[in-house]
Parts: C-alpha cells; sequence; structure tokens
C-alpha cells in the first residue's frame, strides 16, 4: 500500500482561491489503485473544492493533477470523465424525468456512446447490467419510476449506480451517506466496499459520519483550513491531536 | 403513450389520404395542417426533448423555401417532378448545414440566452434575405407553379401528409435509440451528463441539425405553394410560423411523441375558427392563448394526461421481483 | 467601399454618424437599464421590452394628434405604460415569478405578440413618428448637422437614467427593490413585502420603457413590429453594459447606437437591423466561449 511505482491519482501542490479566501493550499493528495481513501476535515475546509479541482470544474492557480498518468490540471470536466474520474454530489444531480433504468441506461462508459450508437436501441446486455446495478443497491422495485419522484436517499443510491454503470476507473464520491437513513448506512458502506472490490473502482470520498470513514477507508487525510492537515491510517489520524483540535478548536 | 393504439394510425392515414379528394376546397388547410404537425414535431425535439427553447427555428423553415425556390428558379435538374424532390431534399440539407454551423456557437448557450439568441438569428435572416438581390430582396421570389390541371393544393396535401408521416415515423424511431435518453438527461441535468462524460455537443449538433431537416422540407413546400415568397411574413415569418410551431408543441404536450401531433391539430381547428369568428383579432387571440397556456397549462394535453395517470406511460412499482 | 473611403476622407461625416447614434444610443440604454432591473430583482427576461417601448411611442403619437406638445407627452406615456405594467403584473406576471425560465420567456413573448398584434390592428401596420418641432443644428458651415429633438432626447435619456439611479440608492421603494434583489427571502424576513416590491419593479419598468417609447417617436420612428429589435437590444446593452449599472448602461448603448450608424452607413441602411440582431448573436456566443471554465492557470 506504500507509495507503488503509479499512483491512479495524484494531486501535487494545488491551490486554489476564490476572491482572497484560500479555499486549497498547496495541497498533495495520492490515490493508489485499488485503495479507498477518505478526505475529512470541518466544514468548509475544502474539501469539495478539491473535488471540484480535480474534476475540472474550475481552473487552479497552481500545482499539477495527474490522473492514470496523465495529466489532467488543465483539462475541462467531459475530458476529466472520459478518461474513467467520475464524481457524485453533495446534492444528488439525477436525470429526473427519466426513470432509474434510463438513467443508467444513458449512463454506459464515454467508450460505448459513438455517434453511430446514438441512433440504435440499447442494447439488451446494457439494459441488463443497468438493472443488476439497480438490484446491487437495493432499488430493483424502483426501477420503473422517475427518478425525480425518488426520496432524497434513493436518489443517492440511484446516483452511485449510476457511476458504477460508467465504469470509472476512479470514483470521487461527495458525502455519500448524507441524508440517508441512518439504518440504511451499513448497507451503504458494504456496498461500497463490494464496488470497490468486485467493480475495481477506487474510491475517494468525503465524509463527515467519523463513524463510515473509519469503517471505509484504508487511509485517510484530513483537511483543515485548505491545508492537508494529517494522512495516514484512519486510526492514526483519528487520534493526531492537530486533527482533533481543528475538530473540536475550528469547528 | 408506448403503445399506440392501431385505430389512431389507420384514422390518420384515412384522414391523410381521403380528406383532399372528399374535400378539395380545403386542400390548402389540410396541407398547412400537415405542415403544422411538421412544424410542432421537428420543434418538439430541441424545445420538449432536449429543454432548449429555440425561438428561431423559423430560420430553417425559410432557409428552405428560398432553397427550393433558388433550385428551381437557376437549375431545375429534369424538369419540374424531379426538381421537386430534389429541391426538398436540398433545402433540407441546407438547413441541416446551417443548424450544425450556428450550432457551433449557439448550442453552447443555456435557457435565456439561448432563446434570445435564436430569437435574433431567426429575425437576422429575414432581414440579411429582405437584402440581398439573389433571392428577391424585399420584393420576394415568385416560386414555380405546379404543372397540373385543376387544384394543385389537393397534390401539396399529400405530399405534406407524406412529409408528416415521414418525420413522424422517423422520430419516433430515433427516440427509441440511445438519442432519445440522450436528449432527456440533457434536459434534466445537462452539467451531469456533462460530468457522466456524455458527448453533449454532439448530441444537441445532432437534435438541432435533424429538427432543421423537416422544417427546411416543410419551407420548401409551403413557399411553392404559395407561388410567392415574402421574406419577412413567409419565410422567416416569426411571429406566425415561428410562434405557432412553440404554441402547438406546448399545447400538445411537449416531449410526447403524439402531443405535438395532437397541439398542431387543434392549434390548426382553432386559429381557422379564430379566423372565422375574431378576423383580424384572430392574431392577437393566439397571442393571449400563449401567454394562458404557458401560464396555467405549460405540460400541455398530452403532458397532464401523463401526470395523472403515470401508470399508462410506464411509471410503475415493480413488485418484489 | 465607397462609403468606407469617404468615412476617411470626411472626419466631419464619421463624426456626425457616430454622434447621432450616440445621440439615440442614451435612449437604447434606458429600456436596457429597466429590463436588468426586472431581470435582477424578478428573475424575468421581459420578452416584450421592446413592445413596451412602442406602446410608450404610441401614446405620444396619439396625444400629440390631439394638440399635446410632445415634449409634455413624456411624463403621460410614463404613466399610461406604469399601469399598463402594473395591470400585467397583477394578471399574468406575478404568476410566473420564480417559476421556470421556460415559463416567463414564454408568457412574455406572448404578451409580446399581443401588444405588437394589438398595435398593429389599432394604429396600422406603417411605423409613425411625431414631429416635435425642434429644428435642426447646422455646424461646420453644415457639414455637420444635428438633430435638435435628438438632442433633447439624449439629455432627457440622461437625466433619467441619473433619477433612477438616485431614486433606487436613496427612496424607501428603491432599497426594497435592491434588497429583493440580493436575497428575497431575507428581505421578506425583514418585513419587505416582496410581491408589491415585484409589482412595483415590473411597473417601473414599464414607465421606463413608457418615457424610451415617447423619446422613441420623437427622435426616431415607432411601428408595430419595431418593438423586437429593441428587446433584443436592451438584452445586449444589458450584456455588454452589465447588468443593473446604469452607467454601464449608458456606455453600452452609445457605443451600440454609434456602430448601428456607423454599419448602416457602410453596408446600407437596410442591412443595419440584422447587424444588431447578428451582433447579439456573437456577443452572446463570444461571452459564452470566455466563461466557459477554459482550465488554464490563471496567472
Amino acid at each position: 500500500m506504500n507509495a507503488p511505482e503509479s499512483p491512479l491519482l495524484e494531486v501535487v501542490g494545488v491551490s486554489k482561491s476564490f476572491g482572497g479566501v484560500h479555499a486549497n493550499e498547496n495541497v498533495s493528495i495520492r490515490v493508489n489503485p485499488g485503495e479507498i481513501v477518505g478526505l475529512i476535515g470541518p466544514n468548509g475546509s475544502g474539501k469539495t473544492t478539491l473535488f471540484n479541482s480535480i474534476v475540472g470544474y474550475h481552473p487552479v492557480d497552481g500545482g499539477k493533477i495527474q490522473f492514470a498518468g496523465k495529466e489532467i490540471t488543465t483539462l475541462r470536466v467531459p475530458e476529466i470523465a472520459r478518461l474513467g474520474l467520475l464524481r457524485t454530489f453533495q446534492q444528488t444531480r439525477v436525470y429526473k424525468q427519466m426513470d432509474c433504468v434510463q438513467n443508467l441506461q444513458i449512463s454506459t462508459p464515454a467508450a460505448q456512446m459513438t455517434t453511430g450508437s446514438l441512433f440504435v436501441r440499447v442494447p439488451r446486455p446494457v439494459t441488463e447490467k443497468a438493472e443488476a446495478l439497480l438490484d446491487f443497491v437495493g432499488m430493483s422495485s424502483k426501477r420503473y419510476l422517475l427518478a425525480g419522484d425518488l426520496s432524497f436517499g434513493q436518489q443517492k443510491l440511484l446516483e452511485f449506480a449510476m457511476a458504477l454503470m460508467s465504469e470509472p476507473k476512479l470514483l470521487l464520491l461527495d458525502e455519500p451517506t448524507a441524508g440517508i437513513n441512518p439504518t440504511l448506512i451499513n448497507g451503504l458502506i458494504d456496498r461500497l466496499r463490494r464496488a470497490n472490490a468486485e467493480f475495481g473502482v477506487t474510491l475517494l470520498v468525503i465524509e463527515h459520519n467519523m463513524r463510515v470513514i473509519m469503517n471505509l477507508a484504508q487511509r485517510l487525510y484530513c483537511l483543515a483550513q485548505g491545508k492537508i492537515l494529517a494522512e495516514g491510517a484512519p486510526e492514526t489520524v483519528r487520534q493526531d491531536p492537530r486533527v482533533i483540535e481543528a475538530y473540536l478548536g475550528g469547528h | 403513450m408506448s403503445n399506440t393504439p392501431r385505430w389512431l394510425y389507420l384514422v390518420l392515414l384515412a384522414v391523410g389520404v381521403f380528406a383532399p379528394l372528399l374535400l378539395p376546397q380545403i386542400a390548402s388547410q389540410l396541407a398547412f395542417l400537415w405542415i403544422m404537425v411538421v412544424f410542432a414535431l421537428a420543434w418538439d425535439i430541441m424545445g420538449g426533448r432536449m429543454g432548449y427553447n429555440s425561438f428561431g427555428n423559423i430560420l430553417f423553415f425559410g432557409i428552405g423555401c428560398y432553397a427550393l425556390a433558388v433550385f428551381q428558379r437557376d437549375l431545375n435538374w429534369g424538369g419540374y417532378w424531379v426538381a421537386l424532390p430534389l429541391g426538398l431534399l436540398f433545402g433540407g440539407l441546407l438547413a441541416s448545414l446551417a443548424a450544425v454551423f450556428f450550432g457551433v456557437g449557439m448550442l453552447g448557450l443555456r435557457e435565456k440566452y439561448f432563446a434570445v439568441g435564436t430569437l435574433g438569428l431567426g429575425v437576422a435572416a429575414g432581414e440579411i434575405a429582405a437584402s440581398w438581390g439573389y433571392i428577391g430582396a424585399g420584393g420576394g421570389l415568385s416560386t414555380v407553379l405546379m404543372p397540373v390541371a385543376g387544384n394543385a393544393n389537393v397534390y401539396w396535401a399529400y405530399i405534406a401528409f407524406a412529409v408528416a408521416v415521414l418525420t413522424f415515423f422517423a422520430l419516433k424511431r430515433l427516440y427509441a435509440g440511445r438519442i432519445g435518453l440522450a436528449l432527456g438527461a440533457i434536459r434534466d441535468d445537462e452539467d451531469k451528463a456533462e460530468a457522466m462524460g456524455l458527448p453533449t455537443t454532439r448530441v444537441k449538433t445532432l437534435a438541432w441539425a435533424v429538427s432543421a431537416f423537416p422544417l427546411g422540407v416543410a419551407g420548401g413546400i409551403v413557399g411553392n405553394m404559395q407561388g410567392f415568397i415574402d421574406p419577412r411574413d413567409i419565410a422567416f415569418a416569426g411571429s406566425t410560423y415561428g410562434t405557432w410551431m412553440i404554441l402547438m408543441a406546448i399545447l400538445g404536450g411537449r416531449g410526447t411523441l403524439w402531443g405535438p401531433v395532437l397541439g398542431a391539430f387543434v392549434f390548426q381547428i382553432t386559429k381557422e375558427l379564430f379566423w372565422v369568428y375574431l378576423a383580424e383579432w384572430q392574431r392577437i387571440a393566439l397571442g393571449v392563448l400563449i401567454v394562458l397556456i404557458v401560464v396555467f397549462f405549460p405540460r400541455g394535453i398530452l403532458g397532464w394526461v401523463r401526470e395523472r395517470w403515470p401508470q399508462r406511460f410506464g411509471q410503475r412499482v415493480v413488485e418484489a421481483a | 467601399m465607397d462609403n468606407l473611403n469617404l468615412l476617411f476622407q470626411a472626419p466631419v461625416l464619421s463624426l456626425g454618424l457616430v454622434l447621432d447614434g450616440v445621440l439615440i444610443g442614451a435612449i437604447f440604454a434606458l429600456a436596457a437599464f429597466g429590463l436588468a432591473l426586472v431581470w435582477g430583482v424578478m428573475g424575468i427576461i421581459n420578452v416584450s421590452q421592446g413592445e413596451f417601448v412602442m406602446l410608450g411611442g404610441y401614446v405620444t403619437y396619439v396625444l400629440a394628434k390631439y394638440g399635446l406638445h410632445p415634449l409634455a407627452t413624456i411624463p403621460i406615456a410614463a404613466i399610461v405604460l406604469w399601469i399598463v405594467g402594473w395591470v400585467l403584473y397583477r394578471t399574468i406576471v406575478y404568476r410566473i415569478v420564480g417559476r421556470d425560465m421556460f415559463i416567463s420567456l414564454l408568457a412574455t413573448f406572448g404578451i409580446s405578440q399581443v401588444l405588437s398584434q394589438g398595435m398593429n390592428l389599432a394604429f396600422g401596420a406603417s411605423p409613425v413618428t411625431v414631429d416635435a418641432g425642434m429644428g435642426t443644428l447646422f455646424l461646420f458651415d453644415g457639414n455637420l448637422t444635428i438633430s435638435g429633438i435628438r438632442l433633447v432626447a439624449f439629455a432627457l435619456s440622461i437625466v433619467i437614467a441619473v433619477t433612477l439611479w438616485l431614486f433606487l440608492r436613496r427612496s424607501r421603494l428603491g432599497q426594497s427593490i435592491r434588497a429583493t434583489a440580493q436575497n428575497p427571502r431575507a428581505a421578506r424576513i425583514l418585513g419587505i413585502d416582496v410581491d408589491k416590491v415585484y409589482a412595483h419593479t415590473f411597473a417601473l419598468n414599464a414607465a421606463i420603457c413608457g418615457a424610451a417609447g415617447a423619446l422613441v417617436a420623437m427622435a426616431v420612428i415607432v411601428g408595430p413590429t419595431l418593438g423586437l429589435i429593441y428587446t433584443l437590444r436592451a438584452f445586449l446593452i444589458g450584456i455588454l453594459g452589465g447588468l443593473g449599472s446604469v452607467l454601464g448602461s449608458l456606455v453600452a448603448g452609445i457605443g451600440l447606437g454609434a456602430a448601428e450608424n456607423l454599419f448602416g452607413f457602410l453596408a446600407g441602411s437596410e442591412l443595419q437591423q440584422a447587424f444588431t440582431f447578428l451582433l447579439l448573436v456573437a456577443i452572446l456566443v463570444v461571452r459564452n466561449w470566455r466563461l466557459q471554465r477554459h482550465r488554464k492557470y490563471l496567472r
């Protein structure tokens, strides 16, 4: 686990400020293939900003981002998505006027979306995979309902399934358990683990719920006031006095 | 409506085939009815399926108008009956080409910017046509008359019917394909679609080009049928045809297959009734109609039906599988 | 290109063209500022903006016919349009505030159709103008002519713009309007009657258009189908000058007026409108390209 030759995602010294507020300052993280890495930090510490920098929502002020050996610092969202780096949103983003199966059918890997394929019907295997994934996230019975009619938690599961459908190499999850019924959280942790193990999706997870992230992640980064405060095994990070200070003091 | 009852097709087929023969005196209105269907169907690709409200689709209609007329005037390959389909095809292709060309810049615009931008494009086209000598400038352009004895409008009614039928089935086929889903994704959340790696630019350009083609063909038909093309009142008539296509698609139900067809029927009948009973107040009444429909009935007839009976449209809970 | 050479050989002529555009451009800026006001406060693009302007022009036209001095009709046009705006808000517009952009675009588009067809019916299709009897100024041995009414219209536009600016800064209603624009929910909590603010905003916008229309009737022409170009000009100026900025709108409006006139002279006046529409399209597209997140290092 320690620093293999080529990390899947490598962020080196990235800084981003919004009108004088330093949201990220010289942040460096790396995610190795097959890992589950957690990103924690108090509110406003710059976690989502870092996600946005990685997936291409805004230009960064300095630093370098590499994904699968390719420099993506200046690429934009669609280009990065096509390389197999996807993210989910804190507030769910699903196609509200389409049913769940359709939501998944249109989330196939970018490479399959050739101009010719646009004009033909969705192939049978794609639909089967869509239904299998809906089953995987426990939404099989809802598959013909409009996504907009689902509850927030269900939309989150759907969004997760959509992400899996497009077979990303790396998936950035922005607070996957926020707004989800607590009794379902264990099931979700289990699914995230299985997605990692069975589908080979590397995960980088922002999470507020300490119990979840301690259970899920193999390594943690802690951001506070835009800087990386600590990194390492979950227990080490949790017991780091600076992290405790940031959570209790900074709040 | 995933499974359309067969009788509906049969009734429409009967209307299309027999009405011009039985009622030749309203053949021109019948032809316009089918043209209206084409208008609404074509607009709905962008406005209904993709959520891009184009106020300037009249551009493609106008291009088709002039394309056929110029084709007949300057080339006229193979005489009238060969040049007509060729010219219609040419008009459609030219319109699609224009969609691709303008799409490069315009389709990056969202919501109000797209709406206002296309509005500008449609009117600009009319102004340019009105000052371009090659196509008759402001004086307009006379078109070739159909070399038939008797009522040419009967022929036009058939041609327009054929175009409407082709457009309908082509779109039905298209929406069943992946692009139908892609359009829905762009309508519902384009940023998400982009973040998922969907080739949004390509999909949008394709959709606009597809929507332009039948409009170009319809333009050719109307220009020829009228025998005269006025740049502002026929070819790039934003305040009549351009507005009506939007109205019809909303009235019937945006984003549904039959909605635009239904909207076109209801509209064409209403319009003619307005004309009979309200005369010159007709256009004011149509404006009022737009406001009323948009404010009180934005989902349209079929949209309302779908909301009422979602199961009919396949939305249902599947019992534990 | 003959005209291009002419422009360089006769600087006074170019000056005249630019000046003429500048004077008209200030009126455009008024309509643009109103559009931006409604956009900023209510989140609605009023597609019937230009028809409001035309309606104001026709008020002046009718009153002048009855012998009123055209300049005296400006406040009346503003008041009439205020009422029109108020009525439209109370009947239709309040139903579309806060709904889909699609709905407000189409609803105001419908209103524009009703107004333009109504004016067509009432006043006929051909444009009209009102003679304010101001004469023409001749400068440089008559090489430079300035229409007196355009000069007055320019001055009045500036006066109206400045008054508006002061009104929005200083008056209580103006402050409520600005507070609502920034955050309607917070404004509501502070006890501002947001619905009333919307009504006033929409009516105020109509009144601005009414005054602008009165000036248009005297300085240029009004016609039932000429509204659309004013709407699009307003949109263009709003985008160029920065939404809600009085000074920005004035500068952009003046610039647009001058550019239109120069282009009209060079390419022929029949293409002048097309120029405006295409300029709008071009600026939208260019602006969008610039706004797109080009992921480059900022420095």
